[in-house]
């Protein structure tokens, strides 16, 4: 049934009100409007009235547009505006019939995230003298209950950075290598300059040369490296294998011992090793397993689950990496699977509530990192490598941080600084001159 | 949208499946309007006037959340905005953030022509396709009408890139648009105190306009419901870059704000956001600082919901990993992690070419092919089935062994002692440790690559053909 309305009619429906908006009224039916003007019209309820009609006119006009009709040239035709097409014809009645006078009053109001209620688990990393260890310092991961640097929940610690420290010369990209040249044979040494030097949170001893295929060092000999690096330098330390998964377990069980009350991390446990060991070593010397799967959230799950049902890992021994890939060498799967875990442990999913570290290093695979220039022929020219390495890191390590990750282990002296430098940025505790740039388009840059 | 399940969508439907769509049936093009790969123009019946209501319906359930806003013409116009979820794995991202970058009217005109060519011509060869630049942003300095309205036009006369026009004058502004006015520009921007102006210049060339409201969601909100309120929804929001400390992190708390509420519904503020990273350049005084810390700001709100970028820096080192990020993000996760394993021949290999191995991890395969094909190697290259993971991850983790290699070459129907004239495979230098176990399996000498593909012509020039032993 249509029933007709006359704009008089609306006016006196509402005249004891303050009408600024007609907001949330829509006009369903058939319409039909008698329109006579004058006649003690409210000026702002007619221009309400009119913006709502105005909408409905747009919102039938892109309808027509879809269907292939030219709206355009209809309505320019019908209100004599010149060239077809060129103005809006919607924007026009409005400019024409009401030009605004004041800023329609505004509250910006966005709710909370209300479906992260599981916090991430606390992980601490080194042992102080009183509590039987000889580190000056712990570090503490995780602890979440909002997405990294959100404001629904306050981000109870920093990220973290580890550098590399290798227990024999590696290749590896001019730009880093030129870092550690003097270092390059003395691990111990190695792991004084990344602290003293280059700000390191903690050390990552790399055991490579454990590997059967590299030098086959003895576990034995392996564990003397882990205690030299541990004399060396005073924060937390993580203790990596060779990645073979034959050796690694014993390598890692030596190294376990030798740091034994020093709660280290083990990197790591993995599917396709005897990840028991690993996790036995981890539980017998007071240390924290790093649980490494290949991008995949399931089995990520899944080894999680084992660590904590088979081998009785405790919930607060257990970091998680699911694999970093370098910014254009698969990062977009790293970034999301990275997300999809921390969302997950945030909406209750107790396999997945663990902190994260990430092998950030693995940017330097990417050959934009160090070749030299592109071995694409038609690519633009690649610039200086010097000043590409160490941003390829950086972005690498930052888009995972925006993911959740915790903790960084990284390479480049300068990586880490503009790393450690932005993600505190983020998390609130850098702070800085405030710049006005209410007029940055006339600046001098 | 407002509708989640093809369900939902089928009722409005025709429900003929007669296959105009190119879809088999209804119900399979209502999947594909819900994950946005159809457009519901697509299905040709619904255009009819019986379908005319269901058509306008659908049309508005359908319609994403936040608004999309198309700046320049033609071929390379860019549209922005139109995303509808928080993450990307929970759907994809659309329309990937428009990267401008500047150029102002106090310079020079051949260093403004150099610089528009510059940024014009950059580009990057990834995945069978190029990386490139989208914009060019005209700032005024010299708060003079004409000589904005000259450098303009000499942008004009050097690219058909779009252009965003920059002054908080409004006579400058419409200096700009007289000549830019046919290119559908971007306006930067309407602020609290400009705003009448703007907008009526805004409405009168019909062009989208930046709304910029530093550091306040409520003026931004105020800003847009007005402007809506006047009839443009052609808006862009820019809630200020704040280039440090903690006013960088309530520049990100503020994108997240205003996505957020987008996203959940809220139509007054669901519009694209514009970043300006280009405010690094006002802490940094040196030129690698502040290229660094423009990328990484820049990276964030690619990452967080930027939708439009403006930055200074157009060195590469600051270029590329922008691209990347960006293609980082907005890749769609729901397409394939991997290439069928299979025998691929690479330009026109005989009995003499070489053999070599891969995984089939796609941007690994992508990138190989890419090398060996633009170097003009003819040979046969393997993709392993290795699930999908890369060369050094799959050795580690057990993906990439000899016995699959084996088993890879020989589901291809390739015999390496009847096919070839020298029975040898060619392993990445990452798969090194493989060499011996692959020799026993296949009874084939093994010869190491290089780490990086990039390197196989070099390569190939030094080790190929190989020596006989």
């Amino acid at each position: 049934m249509t029933k007709k309305t006359k704009l008089t009619d609306i006016t006196n429906l509402f005249k004891d009100f303050d009408i600024e908006a007609l907001e949330g009224v829509t006009i369903e039916g058939d319409i039909e409007l008698n329109i006579t003007g004058g006649g003690g019209l409210n000026p702002a309820l007619a221009y309400a009235l009119g913006q709502e009609i105005s909408h409905i006119s747009l919102h039938m006009a892109n309808i027509g547009r879809i269907l292939g009709y030219p709206v355009d040239q209809l309505f320019s035709q019908a209100l004599g505006m010149g060239t077809a097409g060129a103005l809006s014809p919607v924007g026009e009645m409005a400019a024409t019939k009401a030009r605004v006078q004041e800023l329609l009053a505004a509250k910006f109001e966005v709710a909370s995230a209300t479906n992260w209620n599981n916090p991430i688990q606390e992980v601490t990393l080194g042992a102080t003298s009183s509590n039987g260890g000889s580190r000056k310092n712990t570090i503490t991961l995780g602890g979440e209950n909002a997405l990294p640097y959100y404001f629904d929940a306050e981000m109870p610690h920093r990220n973290y950075v580890t550098m590399d420290v290798f227990d024999m010369p590696i290749g590896m990209a001019k730009a880093v290598k030129s870092n550690y040249d003097d270092v390059m044979n003395d691990p111990a040494e190695w792991a004084k300059k990344v602290v003293k030097k280059f700000n390191a949170d903690m050390v990552t001893i790399h055991l490579i040369s454990t590997d059967p295929l590299i030098k086959d060092t003895s576990a034995r000999d392996a564990a003397k490296v882990v205690e030299d690096v541990l004399q060396a330098v005073d924060v937390p330390i993580v203790i990596g294998g060779s990645g073979n998964p034959q050796k690694d377990p014993e390598v890692l069980e030596k190294a376990a011992e030798a740091a034994a009350g020093e709660r280290v991390l083990l990197a790591s446990a993995s599917l396709n090793l005897d990840y028991e060991r690993i996790a036995k070593a981890a539980i017998n010397n007071g240390h924290v397993v790093l649980s490494w799967t290949q991008l995949e959230i399931n089995a990520q799950k899944e080894l999680n689950r084992k660590l904590m049902k088979q081998c009785n890992v405790p919930r607060d021994s257990i970091i998680m990496d699911p694999t970093t890939a370098a910014l254009g060498y698969g990062l977009d799967y790293a970034y999301s699977n990275m997300e999809r875990i921390r969302l997950a442990g945030l909406m209750g999913d107790d396999e997945l509530t663990f902190p994260m570290s990430s092998g950030t290093t693995n940017a330097w695979g990417a050959r934009e990192a160090w070749m030299v220039s592109s071995p694409q022929t038609q690519d633009s020219e690649w610039g200086p490598r010097e000043y590409r390495g160490p941003i390829w890191e950086i972005i690498t390590g930052l888009a995972l941080s925006l993911a959740g990750n915790d903790m960084f282990m990284m390479m480049h002296p300068a990586s880490v600084q503009v790393l450690k430098e932005i993600t505190q940025t983020l998390y609130g505790s850098i702070e800085s001159k405030t710049v006005d740039i209410t007029n940055w388009i006339g600046a001098e840059v | 949208m407002k509708i989640n399940s093809p369900l939902e969508a089928y009722k409005y439907l025709p429900g003929t499946n007669c296959g105009k769509c190119g879809e088999q049936t209804c119900m399979a093009f209502a999947a594909r309007l819900i994950d946005r790969s159809k457009k519901l123009t697509d299905c040709t019946p619904m255009l009819e006037e019986k379908f005319s209501k269901k058509l306008r319906e659908l049309h508005v359930l359908l319609a994403p959340e936040v608004r999309e806003v198309v700046v320049g013409v033609g071929e390379k116009a860019v549209k922005i905005g139109g995303d509808d979820v928080l993450y990307r794995h929970r759907l994809t991202f659309f329309n990937p953030t428009a990267f401008a970058y500047d150029v102002w009217d106090t310079m020079p005109e051949n260093e403004l022509t150099e610089r528009v060519r510059k940024i014009q011509d950059f580009k990057k060869f990834y995945v069978g396709d190029f990386l490139k630049l989208d914009m060019v942003a005209v700032r005024c300095i010299s708060n003079d009408p004409k000589k904005f309205a000259d450098a303009v036009k000499k942008v004009i006369e050097t690219t058909d890139m779009p252009l965003i026009l920059c002054s908080f004058d409004p006579e400058v502004l419409r200096a700009g648009l007289d000549v830019a006015k046919d290119k559908n520009p971007l306006l930067y921007a309407a602020n609290k105190d400009n705003w009448q102006q703007v907008a009526d210049i805004a409405i009168e060339y019909d062009v989208p306009v930046t709304l910029f409201s530093p550091d306040d969601l409520d003026t931004l909100k105020s800003l847009a419901m007005t402007f809506a309120s006047m009839g443009t929804e052609k808006l862009v929001l820019d809630p200020g870059t704040f280039p440090a400390g903690k006013d960088l992190k309530k520049t990100f708390t503020n994108f997240l704000k205003i996505r957020r509420a987008g996203v959940e519904g809220d139509k007054d503020i669901a519009y694209p956001i514009m970043a300006v990273p280009l405010t690094a350049w006002m802490v940094h005084d040196d030129a690698v600082s502040a290229s660094y810390w423009e990328t990484v700001i820049a990276s964030i709100f690619t990452i967080k919901y930027g939708d439009v970028m403006i930055m200074h820096s157009i060195e590469p080192y600051a270029l590329l990993p922008q691209l990347h990020i960006r293609d980082t993000i907005y890749t769609d996760p729901r397409k394939p992690v991997s290439v069928q394993p299979a025998m691929y021949k690479i330009g026109n290999p005989d009995r003499d070419s070489p053999v070599l191995v891969t995984t089939n991890f796609a941007l690994t395969y992508y990138t190989v092919e890419s090398d060996l094909a633009s170097s003009k190697i003819d040979c046969y290259l393997w993709a392993i089935d290795t699930d999908g993971i890369g060369v050094e991850a799959a050795v580690a983790g057990g993906q990439l062994t000899a016995a699959k290699i084996k088993k890879g070459i020989e589901d291809s129907g390739f015999n390496l002692k009847n096919d070839t004239t020298h029975n040898t495979i060619v392993l990445p230098g990452l798969a090194a440790r493989l060499q011996g176990d692959v020799e026993d399996e296949t009874g084939s000498r093994v010869m190491i690559g290089p780490a990086d593909s990039g390197r196989l012509p070099g390569w190939m020039e030094k080790n190929w053909p190989p020596k006989a032993e």
